[in-house]
């Protein structure tokens, strides 16, 4: 896909929103595009909310700051609530609907409801809610390579703790698993 | 060297590191706390200094000390830290001590609150401190601008034994982008003639700010405004970007002008003639080269995320040579794309219009 392309990943702190933001701004370097991470900052805490704004582009990136994004994705119902007048008219939003059973209120946007946390959680474990959810939005969205994403997770595992770094075949299968949600019409899309 | 993802308060830590920075010194704050958690986890182990002061005036003072002994310094804080430390700067200025300081704009007045903002150009610019003084003051607008900027500012702090600011704000601090860290380039200058060294075989030496004598202040001043003149002459740049047949330019520093840029881009896909004029440094200010495109230009148009500061420079730069426009927001606010772009057609149309009734 040609162009540029924002999205605002939101969820509460411990979800994983600001390092999926990381994972896909790493992937956006790997397919030499510009891109921008700009995170909610400050009085952020475990269990407090947290989003990050992500652009990818062809081009040089104005503002790492997103008034308006093609695409939000809400780990939990106050991301929802805080951020589903923030889509652009005719963009989408995913929704975790483990967490939000709110009504959504727009007709002019998409959305994607996915119960991320039961299927982490039959997968592996919650944790994965942002891997899962990432997988699902490069598939619709085709934006990036799952595969660069991938060769981040590889490089990143190089340099994390052991701990960590055994988690990599989990986010590898779980990152697939979220692009299979959409190609597989697991979800209504 | 390859572009590597880096956050911009990381990079500017890093690019300190690679120019050679002995000390930082810090207290944090927000939106710049990574600096010095960046710097506390690399400075020990290479065996340089890192100390977490106990407040703002104890890092600058700090600061002084180091750069008497012409060691390579850092400190960094935002907006009412830095408010702080002016007294300081003034004392530098004098004793011509160099040092570097990282100011990452919040928003103000008073604690005012964490968002980006650029309220604090009168404060690096026009100062807080006392008596006829100016520090070097460098604006980068992106990552890569941030890390090729503290390079510089290390390098023009020596060269003219001056206090030197990088001034960014909460975006280019907090934001991550790709960028390339290259290598120090820069020949700094030999320090052993002036620095305090232990006066081991040599007479000793004295760096002050306070000079009693009668005429004492006066020459100096005017042997410090000197250095300012050759600082004008040698360091002022400044960013042309499609100014040669612009109609309306506008004038923006920092992260704004990367949002004004776009704004031109899309001026320009409508077939509007518009520029964008982006001064690198604020002090020394593009004033020449800023009359020069007035001159040649309709109109200008300085957008800022404050209520209008370099607004002043812009005007006393342009000198009446044509119209200019202010459009801002203070602290909290936010400036996007299509919002100067509304602002630039509005103008444009009126430019348009003028030109008709003249004709």
């Amino acid at each position: 896909m040609n162009g540029d392309l924002s999205v605002i990943i939101s969820g509460f702190g411990g979800q994983g929103a600001l390092f999926a933001g990381i994972l896909l701004c790493h992937a956006a370097v790997v397919e030499g595009k510009h891109t921008t991470w700009f995170p909610s900052y400050g009085a952020e805490m475990r269990g407090g909310a947290v989003n990050c704004c992500v652009n990818i582009s062809d081009y040089d990136v104005p503002s790492p700051i997103i008034d308006k994004a093609d695409v939000v994705i809400a780990l939990n119902d106050a991301s929802q609530e805080k951020f589903e007048s923030k889509v652009k008219s005719g963009g989408f939003m995913i929704i975790n609907s483990s967490l939000s059973h709110l009504q959504t209120k727009r007709t002019d946007i998409n959305y994607i409801k996915i119960p991320l946390n039961e299927l982490a959680q039959k997968l592996i474990q919650p944790a994965f809610v942002n891997v899962i959810a990432l997988g699902a939005f490069l598939e619709k969205t085709k934006i990036l390579k799952i595969e660069s994403v991938k060769q981040v997770m590889k490089e990143m595992a190089k340099t994390v703790s052991a701990k960590k770094a055994a988690l990599l075949p989990n986010n590898l299968e779980c990152i697939d698993f979220g692009a299979s949600i959409i190609s597989q019409r697991m979800v209504t899309v | 060297m390859a572009k590597v993802l880096v956050k911009g308060n990381e990079a500017i830590a890093q690019a300190a590191i690679n120019a050679g920075c002995r000390c930082y010194f810090g207290y944090p704050i927000t939106p710049q706390s990574e600096i010095g958690e960046y710097m506390g986890k690399h400075l020990p182990p290479m065996g340089r200094v890192f100390i977490t002061a106990e407040s703002e005036l104890a890092s600058v003072n700090m600061l002084i000390g180091a750069g008497t002994t012409g060691t390579k310094a850092m400190t960094s804080s935002s907006s009412c830290g830095i408010a702080l430390m002016q007294e300081a700067f003034s004392a530098m200025c004098c004793a011509q001590v160099p040092g570097v300081i990282v100011s990452v704009m919040r928003g103000g007045p008073g604690l005012g609150n964490i968002a980006p903002a650029q309220g604090d150009y009168f404060q690096a610019l026009k100062g807080g401190g006392n008596g006829d003084y100016k520090i070097i003051v460098l604006s980068p607008s992106t990552v890569q601008e941030a890390i090729d900027l503290t390079y510089r500012a290390f390098h023009l702090a020596l060269k003219y034994r001056n206090p030197v600011m990088l001034l960014a704000d909460g975006v280019l601090g907090q934001m991550m982008e790709p960028a390339e860290f290259g290598e120090y380039p820069y020949k700094d200058p030999d320090v052993t003639q002036w620095a305090l060294d232990g006066a081991d075989n040599r007479e000793p030496r004295n760096i002050v700010s306070l000079h009693m004598p009668e005429g004492e202040m006066e020459m100096l001043t005017n042997k410090i405004f000197e250095k300012y003149e050759q600082i004008a002459k040698n360091e002022t740049t400044y960013e042309d970007y499609l100014l040669s047949d612009a109609k309306l330019v506008l004038t923006a520093f920092g992260s704004v002008a990367r949002v004004a840029k776009a704004a031109v881009k899309k001026a320009r896909d409508n077939g509007m003639k518009v520029g964008l004029f982006r001064p690198v440094t604020l002090f020394p200010f593009p004033d020449k080269d800023l009359h020069e495109t007035a001159v040649k230009t309709d109109m200008i148009l300085d957008v800022e995320l404050n209520k209008g500061q370099m607004l002043l420079d812009v005007r006393s730069a342009v000198f009446g040579a044509c119209p200019v426009e202010f459009y801002g927001r203070p602290a909290g606010g936010l400036l996007t794309p299509d919002m100067i772009y509304k602002k630039i057609t509005e103008l444009y149309s009126k430019l348009e219009n003028t030109e008709a009734g003249v004709k």
